[in-house]
């Protein structure tokens, strides 16, 4: 039977021009793109998502006389409803899980789904950290093991567990430093930082009581070793060093550096927000370095959150050990785990302790799940991988765009470049807001310092080759279009859920909570 | 190997575009003294999903989860009920798999969330602002100390003895390195929450006074009073709050005067986590917001004049400011803070003051059975959903011995401060809406037969 014996068909509608904004429609949505309210304009105090007994009224209570006489001014939502805020929140927001993810330094790897399945298991989830040992020794066990693999990849003597992310580990090396030139009666004062370190190397140094003195990079993007050399002396307490280095480089020098700043009596402290370059193939205490914190959430995978939570345990040498933080987990005799903390023997030396309790212990499940998951092939591998991906990005793009230091041999697991050569009036935020148009999320800008207009690629090993190669495609294109002077990559991005924001508006009158 | 996704073919393919013989080759630069000529000792080869889910379910299995047992421990870190649905939207992977929101465009989701979190934080706390979180409570307290030296140029922080030992730990270690002087003593066992001593020892050189509310006996010292004398001195106070569920039952610590309010928020959304990864909470007055640790949401506008967030403020951060900064974090605690933010929603204020007063009742209820139990007393006048029962031994012992007869009993003050004779026979218990009415009887059952 023919449905529809005219045969009509709907027409073809013109062709209408779509210049980005197109027509408006009278909610403000754009099909899947949805504008969402804040909870405070779709939720009422009175509304709530969680059936809860009926406080009675007449209950008499124990609460000393500081009972309030209302409800905290908290908006409510039913369950439907927070669903749909938060999915429609959700989509507002780019994320691995949609597409290349290169921001240099931050390792965007791919976040297995096991792991998270593993960190949920009731029997590590659903544990209290003052639970008594014997109730808890598979987790002191999962500790103990990851623990063994981080000191096993890094040929380190121990390694301070409860460090909760990369700037608290190096506040944990950084402290154990100090107590240790102390326990020698030698307290220095001048910690010594590369100029392209981190923000938080000098903020930790400095918190740590120390002052900041920077040391310059080489032509090469490496450490100025000579430099380093003429300013080692009896102040120095140490050097806080990233290797591979935040220019994506290796410092080939490293073990030199290391036997200089200790002849000097001083110590190295690694920053290993990269060690996932090198993992499974080189281990940084062959190179002599005396504490080096490890991000899990970078180098192990644990999803980074939008922010956090992390995890930045501490390997450290046998000179710094005694000095690491408490609690730690130990086996005891009979083979059963035990955690030392302030009073027992054990915490001898310890500088104390620098968190509530023992860590992040979600972290740890997913991190022991992605080293076991990998195995000593695997973990090479990623390495190896990581490494080619930059490589091959570094090299595609070195004719389009400057790099600086692409002469100076293969980059490690991120390739810079600067915004030297670009076409006049185009900036490196030009550029990487473009990218966001193209269904990219932009590397990383304006970082190291030591390059101008510094954008730092670090593609993860968790890229295929077509992946990489829509990207350089993408790349290339947006130069391409600076160079004939494309004026509309100022506007970039167009296709967000928002055009470029407001910054400096932001911070001239903060407004950082809601107000009626 | 399943999260690679480059062929041998690619690899090789991508090696001749580099003109590279071997990704062994692209090592070049480190001293081969430091490369390893074969795989890392002792580490097997890659595992499948199913054999690895089985090592860790096994470690998983020779561990008591809180759920198996009758319940009753707090000190720092609560077991609450929370909602299928905030795990379930914390899974999602534009949240699970973002970064910080450098790029803001793309990351509104993130950022409209964080702007509701601070307004969450801050109207729960009585403040007029909060940031993005910290690590956890204890780090959030250490900070609130070295922002009060900076606000008031003074370094002697006063903390109360029912301070939480391991917050007070931390701040010790940190104040040995930064040369603040830190004063504080282990708590005495009386009901009285110590005021009076407390407010004795402000004086002119002190830069804040930490109170913890409610305490960590569980007692509600009287907020208001200390922050007269505090201010009366020129001091700031700073309140910690561990169980912020209490702030359902109890004031804000902001309307009774605190100035900066820290604490935990585990509690809400994020679970026990063996610990961690915890949420650090961290409010204070709108005029100190530049002296402030940790990332900032702010409302702004888009070129095209649509509401929008960013990060702001950033000038006070490690990234700009370097060793200037207020505070070195970096990477927080963000997605434990979209965990609390999802449940807070699903509770709204009139939700969290039917939980918290739930709370309240099985806690009275529990305190009041146990006070029955021959030699058994609670230390306490006044608590929230935590009190401190003084038995006629040592507790670290009863709560090892009753754990063997798989009850969970509490937190024994033997345990947070080792070397107190005088605290040994402490046992701290709390009572959340997660314990029935059945698990009460057989605590209390459980203790009468241990002291029988
Ligand atoms: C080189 C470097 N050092 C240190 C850090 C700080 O680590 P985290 O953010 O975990 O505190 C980062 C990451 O942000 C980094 O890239």
């Amino acid at each position: 039977m023919n449905a529809n014996p005219s045969g009509w068909r709907p027409s073809t509608p013109e062709a209408v021009a779509l210049d980005g904004e197109g027509a408006p429609t009278s909610t403000g949505n754009r099909a899947l793109m949805l504008e969402e309210g804040l909870i405070f304009e779709i939720g009422s105090l009175n509304n709530c998502g969680v059936d809860l007994p009926t406080p009675s009224a007449e209950t008499s209570t124990r609460l000393g006389g500081m009972s309030r006489a209302t409800p905290p001014a908290l908006p409510g939502l039913s369950e439907p409803e927070t669903v749909r805020h938060y999915t429609r929140l959700s989509r507002q927001n780019y994320a691995i899980d949609l597409g290349l993810f290169p921001l240099g330094s931050c390792t965007m790897k791919h976040n297995p789904r096991l792991n998270e399945k593993v960190a949920r298991m009731p029997g590590f989830a659903d544990l209290h950290p003052l639970q008594p040992m014997n109730t808890v020794q598979g987790a002191l066990g999962v500790i103990d093991e990851l623990a063994h693999w981080l000191v096993t990849l890094t040929a380190m003597h121990s390694v301070a567990m409860s460090p909760k992310a990369g700037a608290h580990g190096e506040l944990c090396g950084v402290l154990c430093i100090r107590a240790a030139l102390e326990a020698r009666g030698d307290p220095r004062e001048v910690m010594l930082v590369p100029s392209s370190a981190h923000g938080t190397n000098p903020a930790t140094a400095a918190f740590a009581g120390y002052k900041v003195e920077a040391i310059p990079a080489g032509d090469d993007g490496r450490i100025d070793f000579a430099a380093l050399k003429a300013r080692l002396g009896p102040d120095v307490a140490g050097l806080m060093i990233t290797n591979p280095n935040t220019c994506g480089l290796f410092e080939r020098d490293m073990i030199a550096i290391c036997e200089a700043v200790h002849a000097a009596g001083g110590y190295v402290y690694c920053d290993g927000a990269n060690f996932n370059a090198i993992v499974g193939r080189v281990r940084p205490g062959d190179l002599g370095i005396d504490a080096m914190h490890i991000n899990l959430h970078k180098t192990f995978s644990t999803p980074h959150g939008g922010g956090g939570p992390g995890s930045g345990p501490v390997v450290l040498s046998e000179a710094l050990a005694p000095y690491a933080p408490l609690p730690y987990v130990t086996k005891a005799a009979d083979g059963s785990f035990e955690l030392v903390e302030e009073g027992d023997a054990g915490a001898g030396e310890s500088f104390g302790r620098m968190a509530a309790f023992h860590g992040q212990m979600g972290m740890f499940t997913r991190a022991l799940t992605y080293i076991l998951s990998h195995g000593a092939d695997g973990l090479a591998q990623v390495s190896g991988d990581a490494v080619l991906n930059a490589n091959y990005v570094l090299r595609a793009l070195e004719g389009v765009m400057e790099a600086p230091f692409a002469d100076a041999g293969p980059c490690m697991h991120e390739a810079l470049f600067s915004d030297e050569g670009f076409a006049k009036g185009f900036s490196t935020l030009d550029l990487a807001k473009a990218l966001i148009d193209e269904g990219f999320h932009p590397m990383t800008v304006y970082f190291p310092l030591v390059v101008h207009g510094a954008m730092l690629i670090e593609p993860t090993e968790c890229e295929s080759k077509a992946a990489l190669d829509e990207f350089i495609g993408a790349l290339r294109g947006i130069v391409e279009r600076a160079r004939a002077g494309d004026e509309s990559l100022h506007l970039a991005p167009l296709y967000a859920p928002r055009a470029r924001l407001d910054e400096t508006a932001a911070a001239r009158k903060p407004k950082l909570v809601w107000t009626e | 190997m399943r999260y690679l996704p480059l062929t041998p073919a690619d690899r090789a393919d991508m090696l001749s575009a580099i003109g590279a013989p071997s990704i062994e080759a692209l090592f070049a630069d480190v001293p081969s003294a430091a490369l390893l000529d074969g795989p890392i000792e002792s580490l097997p080869n890659h595992a499948s999903e199913m054999a690895v889910e089985r090592h860790m379910a096994r470690l998983a299995s020779q561990n008591t989860a809180a759920g198996e047992a009758p319940f009753f421990l707090g000190a720092g870190a609560y077991r609450h009920h929370v909602p299928a649905s905030v795990d379930h939207l914390i899974q999602r992977g534009e949240f699970l798999t973002a970064y910080t929101p450098y790029q803001p465009e793309i990351a509104q989701g993130t950022l409209q969330m964080l702007f509701e979190f601070q307004t969450q934080v801050a109207r729960l706390y009585g403040c007029d602002i909060a940031n993005a979180s910290m690590y956890d409570g204890s780090t959030a307290a250490w900070e609130a100390v070295a922002m009060a030296r900076r606000i008031t140029k003074r370094g002697k922080a006063l903390l109360s003895p029912g301070l939480h030992p391991h917050y007070a730990g931390n701040i010790k270690t940190m104040a040995k390195f930064t040369g603040d002087q830190i004063v504080h003593e282990a708590p005495r066992l009386s009901a009285n929450a110590g005021e009076d001593a407390l407010i004795a020892q402000i004086d002119g050189e002190t830069s804040c006074v930490l109170v913890q509310y409610p305490d960590i006996l569980g007692r509600l010292p009287d907020l208001a009073r200390i922050a007269e004398a505090t201010h009366a001195q020129g001091a700031l106070l700073v309140a910690v709050v561990t169980e912020p569920v209490a702030l359902g039952a109890i004031r804000s610590p902001g309307e009774l005067g605190a100035d900066i309010v820290v604490g935990e928020g585990q509690s809400i959304g994020v679970g026990l986590q063996f610990g961690g990864p915890y949420l650090g909470l961290f409010g204070c007055r709108s005029e100190h917001v530049r002296h402030m640790p940790g990332r900032l949401c702010g409302e702004t506008v888009d070129a095209s004049g649509k509401r929008g967030f960013v990060l702001t403020l950033s000038t006070r951060e490690q990234h700009i400011r370097r060793e200037k900064a207020t505070s070195n974090i970096c990477t927080n605690s963000g997605l434990c803070a979209l965990a609390f933010s999802i449940h807070m929603t699903l509770l709204g204020g009139t939700g969290l003051a039917a939980l918290a007063a739930e709370n309240h009742r099985l806690a009275c209820l529990a305190a009041d059975k146990l006070a029955e139990v021959p030699g058994v007393s609670v230390l306490n006048d006044s608590f929230f959903n935590e009190f401190c029962l003084v038995l006629p031994t040592d507790a670290r012992t009863v709560v090892r011995e009753l754990a063997a007869d798989g009850v969970l009993a509490g937190v024994s003050l033997g345990r947070l401060y080792p070397g107190e004779e005088g605290l040994a026979k402490g046992l701290l218990v709390a009572v959340t809406e997660t314990i029935s009415e059945d698990d009460i009887d057989a605590l209390v059952t459980a203790i009468r037969e241990k002291l029988a």
